[in-house]
């Protein structure tokens, strides 16, 4: 017999699997990214299924809500045509080897673990923590220094990009100064002119 | 397996419960917002269908779906369908977690906050391939507007929802409300107050109403990015606009407002006369004013150039919030006041 909470899994994985071949089979970018996204929300799906909701939640606020859509932002912008057509198989022995590379660590994982012997549905945990509060216990004390470090880490990147990018400032760039147009007033913007009329016609 | 379909059904019913009228009022809302803009302009506003123009809406929806659907003959066409409907499914899934008394809930989760948040960052999805695949340029900036709008903002209103997370110890909407019960002095708004203006002017921003809508910027790109948009397409699009104002001004008074809480709970006359009422009835009316106040903002405010959207977002309402958050855990850390005791 199996259960509802099983035929929920095995349909999410397989949409998952299915989308994540498309999106390196599609052609086209826009849509690969577009597919990119469904894996992402079939992930989150299956890991609302093992009850992780802050997790499952957290994949899709960061990931579909913002690195893709900023993905997207960048593909929309390439011209549609001439990209992934060319030399196409030219990287493929390697790309064969890293998928022997990983398939087998996969089969290593697996056979090293209890995941084989699990069913799909989740242990059942009655609702006495809250998942979110859980991660939050850990992560503020078990692994605190650990998490700090990553802050700290992704902070020296995004400084790293922006000099990366930043080529000092232009001696002619137009910019504003706000607190000028600010302090702008009515009396040195605006300049009433007394006009005398035409008077009336007949 | 009769009683799995029963609640199965008493779910679809509930869910109904909540649509049907979101429907009506922003129908409504519609009407609402050109009689008052109307008004605040000094014109009448519509009134020939039906009596003070009351049958408006329905005129309004009756026109739409008649019209032509018109299909762009270079669009990608299945995008271009899917998009109003991408828009519009988030924009209706945020209602299942949004308390409207104390128990009259579809889904009292505890992850609620982050739901909210989740289903509204997937809104973006629907404008960005809406505005790239009907292959038009106008549709296109719109669009690219939208998204870059929208995350920017929407790191801003994190950070607020953040602050009243602090505050609340809660993630669970109807338990956020419920800390704020005891008398208005006890609403969030008061310790939480920079927040609250950060987080309504990023709500602006994140539904693209005025002073915020550059994504639509009539006067620049046309209709921005449902600019080829005809018929039941269109009206989707609006549907879910002013579905998200709806919800974006319920969050507002869920998180800092007090909920359903009566304003007048502790005061001594005054509370007893008003306590029969039920609380959802406050919720509306409390809803009802941050509507009001985004017709008002409107009416008031003309539209802000995009690079100084950006600079407000990211240089004024970000450290702002990030202060704020800061100060209210110092607040929670110390039990300030009557709001952290």
């Amino acid at each position: 017999m199996i259960s509802l909470l099983d035929c929920f899994f095995y349909s999410i994985s397989s949409m998952l699997v299915a989308s994540s071949l498309a999106v390196i089979l599609v052609r086209h970018p826009v849509r690969a990214a577009l597919f990119l996204v469904l894996s992402f929300v079939m992930a989150a799906m299956l890991w609302m299924l093992l009850e992780a909701e802050f997790l499952s939640l957290v994949l899709i606020f960061v990931y579909v809500g913002a690195i893709m859509t900023l993905f997207l932002f960048v593909i929309m912008m390439l011209p549609a045509e001439e990209s992934l057509s060319w030399k196409k198989w030219r990287g493929f022995p390697f790309a064969l080897l890293l998928f022997a590379l990983l398939l087998s660590l996969l089969f290593y994982m697996l056979k090293h673990s209890l995941l084989l012997g699990a069913s799909a549905s989740p242990a059942d945990t009655t609702s006495t923590y809250t998942n979110t509060q859980a991660i939050g216990h850990i992560l503020y004390t078990q692994y605190a220094l650990p998490f700090e470090m990553i802050g700290i880490l992704l902070l020296v990147a995004m400084v790293a990009a922006i000099m990366l990018t930043f080529r000092g400032r232009r001696v002619d760039a137009k910019g504003q100064c706000i607190n000028k147009q600010v302090r702008a007033s009515k009396q040195d913007q605006l300049k009433l002119v007394n006009i005398p009329s035409e008077g009336e016609k007949g | 397996m009769l009683e799995a379909w029963l609640t199965l059904i008493w779910i679809v019913i509930k869910i109904l419960l909540i649509i049907l009228p979101l429907m009506g009022a922003v129908a409504y809302l519609t009407l609402a917002e050109r009689k008052i803009i109307g008004r605040m302009q000094a014109r009448m506003g519509p009134n020939r269908a039906g009596l003070f123009g009351v049958l408006q809406p329905l005129a309004d929806g009756l026109k739409l779906l008649c019209k032509e659907i018109i299909l762009p003959s270079s669009a990608n066409r299945f995008l271009f369908i899917v998009s109003p409907i991408l828009v519009l499914a988030p924009a209706l899934a945020v209602w299942a977690v949004i308390p409207f008394s104390e128990g009259l809930v579809l889904a009292n989760i505890n992850a609620g906050v982050l739901y909210l948040l989740a289903m509204t960052s997937l809104g973006v999805y629907g404008i960005l391939i809406a505005g790239w695949s009907s292959n038009s340029k106008y549709a296109f900036y719109g669009s690219m507007r939208a998204a870059a709008q929208v995350i920017s903002y929407e790191i801003s209103m994190g950070f607020a929802l953040a602050g009243v997370l602090l505050a609340s110890g809660s993630m669970n909407l109807s338990q956020i409300v419920l800390r704020q019960a005891g008398g208005v002095w006890h609403w969030f708004v008061i310790p939480l107050f920079p927040l609250f203006f950060v987080y309504w002017v990023s709500a602006i921003a994140e539904t693209n109403r005025a002073p915020f809508d550059v994504a639509e910027g009539e006067s620049e790109i046309v209709a921005g990015f449902h600019v080829e948009y005809s018929g039941m397409g269109f009206a989707i699009f609006f549907l879910a606009e002013y579905a998200n104002m709806i919800f974006v001004s319920t969050l507002a008074v869920l998180l800092f407002f007090g909920g359903w809480l009566s304003p007048f709970e502790g005061i001594p006359i005054l509370g007893k006369w008003f306590a029969w009422m039920p609380g959802i009835i406050w919720l509306l009316a409390k809803i009802s004013l941050f509507l009001f106040l985004y017709l008002w903002l409107r009416a008031t405010f003309p539209r802000y150039r995009y690079d100084q959207i950006m600079r407000l977002g990211w240089k004024i309402l970000i450290p702002l919030s990030l202060l704020w958050v800061i100060v209210v855990a110092l607040f929670v850390y110390y039990h300030v006041g009557i709001w952290f005791a």
